[in-house]
């Protein structure tokens, strides 16, 4: 392996005339571990539909394994932003896997051997074997959670990226499933984008960290980018990064000291004027 | 006259031939209805067939093309209005309502038998032509090798809409096909069971299968097996010396599957999660 798998320069997004992101120029490596964080709508989501392919940049360039964002790359594995399936949806664990690798494809999904054994075998990675025959509504959080892994994993991609894996899930979950992605990024020298506005559970995993705010970015290990000084001028306004209980917590830093990361409310709207 | 003699005449046949085509592809189509969440643009499309049979009886005396080109006008309506399944809803609730006065003022205009606007409501299986079975024969074709051709990715965008979307999947021109596909399936089913029963073929069996499995391709195959069941079956006894029309023997047969399934459904659901109790419980320890 030579070089990023991941290389943005200059990059400029945006919807119509709304600037998202703003001149972001990032590498990223094989193996490497980023997590992206921010508050809500400041380019999170939109940084992985430009990676992904479904949205181009205004200026700049993009490139990741090795060339032009497309969909349905096998390189790049997507683990979406978490919904709960409906309990009577048609369709198993096994199933939902498989259409991972193989949905964007015509015809009837007859079992196939060749398919059969990489599902198979992407299941158990996972350690969802137990549950990969039960129909997907029927399944908690974490495990409905652990198939998307099962999932994206399958086509062993280059590149992983996930949105929010850890949403809705309670904090023994949220350990399990980052420690999931880390082993498979480690066996498949994988490189992870990790949005989420959990940063503690995965805090201990990740090589990076892009912080966006605005459309602005600061890049760097945790320490470098995590600290009052440089959190309060990407802000603009005063930020304390304070460390309570081994957990780390992003307050603005008026009166109201009001945890800039830790909420989450109506996900489903935010940066999604597409929908 | 019996069974058997009744059988060796015409309109017994067309109407076997008839049924069979229309639950296979009602069978089909019913489980992506319910996925999707589109009972209501079934029965919105189902009775703006009505609308459009009407004009075709008032414009050239032919009920059923007049509905097929009205079933695709509203398909192509819907899809374009809305998309999102709440959009779609009230989309399909202006659209119908808009329709059906429409199609109670065409049906004025008519003066010819009052049988034939019956007909469109409530079905009638026994007046298959020659010309709208090879009619028919056709469009099944038609509908057959779509579905065979877009299961897979249809499937995706419909149970995975964000990744199907992230892996090129085209979602929207998908949904849009199948409204269309399922405009033409419900016409063709609104002849036996007339479009105010559109549903007991295009929902309820699918509605039951999905009571028994899981496994989608599973799922499909009981869906359609219980649309031929009620289908084939309702015209036959029907035909064994009954007066009561097909239509009310299809809906009963379709919603009797339903009940045993609903009855078969809570033990074997309780079956599936104390499997998946066992097989936790074996990740764990």
């Amino acid at each position: 392996m030579s070089g990023p798998v991941i290389r943005l320069r200059d990059l400029d997004v945006g919807y119509g005339s709304r600037r998202v992101i703003s001149s972001l120029t990032l590498d990223v490596e094989p193996g490497e571990m980023i997590a992206v964080l921010g508050p809500n709508g400041s380019g999170k989501t939109t940084l992985l539909r430009v990676l992904l392919g479904l949205l181009a940049p205004l200026s700049g360039s993009v490139e990741i394994a090795g060339s032009a964002p497309k969909t349905a790359s096998r390189h790049v594995g997507y683990i979406p932003q978490h919904r709960d399936f409906d309990r009577d949806l048609p369709i198993r664990g096994r199933e939902l896997v498989e259409l991972g690798l193989t949905g964007h494809r015509l015809g009837i999904p007859w079992p196939r051997r060749s398919v059969t054994d990489s599902v198979n075998a992407a299941i158990a990675a996972v350690g969802a074997e137990g549950y990969a025959d039960a129909p997907v509504g029927l399944l908690s959080g974490g495990e409905q959670q652990r198939l998307r892994i099962a999932q994206a994993l399958l086509g062993e991609p280059e590149v992983l990226l996930c949105d929010e894996p850890l949403l809705a899930l309670d904090p023994r979950r949220q350990r399990e499933v980052t420690a999931l992605i880390d082993q498979h990024r480690r066996e498949q020298n994988a490189a992870v984008l990790f949005v989420t506005h959990e940063i503690n559970p995965i805090l201990p995993f990740v090589d990076k960290v892009l912080y966006l705010v605005d459309g602005r970015a600061a890049i760097g290990t945790p320490d470098e980018v995590l600290t009052t000084e440089r959190l309060t001028e990407l802000y603009g306004a005063p930020v304390e990064v304070v460390e309570v209980g081994g957990r780390i917590l992003v307050v603005s830093g008026d009166e109201s000291a009001s945890d800039l990361l830790g909420h989450h409310h109506d996900h489903h709207n935010e940066e999604r004027p597409w929908d | 006259m019996g069974l058997s003699d009744y059988l060796q005449l015409p309109f017994a046949q067309h109407a076997l031939i008839a049924g069979t085509l229309i639950a296979i592809i009602c069978g089909v189509i019913g489980p992506f209805v319910i996925a999707r969440q589109m009972a209501f643009a079934v029965h919105g499309a189902a009775e703006l067939s009505f609308t459009g049979a009407a004009a075709g009886l008032v414009i050239a005396d032919n009920p059923v093309a007049g509905a097929l080109i009205g079933s695709v006008v509203v398909a192509g309506l819907i899809g374009v209005l809305g998309e999102r399944p709440r959009e779609r809803d009230s989309a399909i609730g202006v659209v119908l309502a808009a329709g059906l006065g429409l199609g109670v003022f065409l049906l004025s205009r008519y003066h010819g038998f009052a049988t034939a606007a019956t007909n469109i409501l409530f079905g009638n299986i026994f007046g298959v032509s020659n010309g709208s079975l090879l009619l028919l024969v056709g469009l099944a074709a038609v509908v057959l090798v779509s579905m065979a051709t877009i299961y897979r990715p249809l499937l995706f965008a419909s149970v995975d809409p964000d990744l199907a979307r992230a892996r090129g999947v085209p979602t929207r021109l998908l949904g849009i096909v199948f409204l269309v596909l399922l405009a033409v399936t419900v016409t063709e089913a609104a002849q036996i069971v007339g479009t105010l029963l559109v549903l007991s073929l295009a929902i309820t069996p699918a509605a039951a299968s999905q009571r028994l499995a899981a496994a989608p391709l599973v799922v499909t195959g009981i869906s359609v097996s219980i649309a031929l069941v009620a289908t084939d079956g309702g015209i036959l006894i029907s035909l064994s010396g009954t007066s009561v029309p097909p239509t009310v023997f299809v809906t009963a047969l379709s919603f009797g599957f339903y009940l045993m399934a609903r009855l078969a459904g809570p033990p074997l659901a309780r079956r599936r999660r104390d499997r998946l109790a066992i097989a936790r419980g074996q990740a764990r320890g």
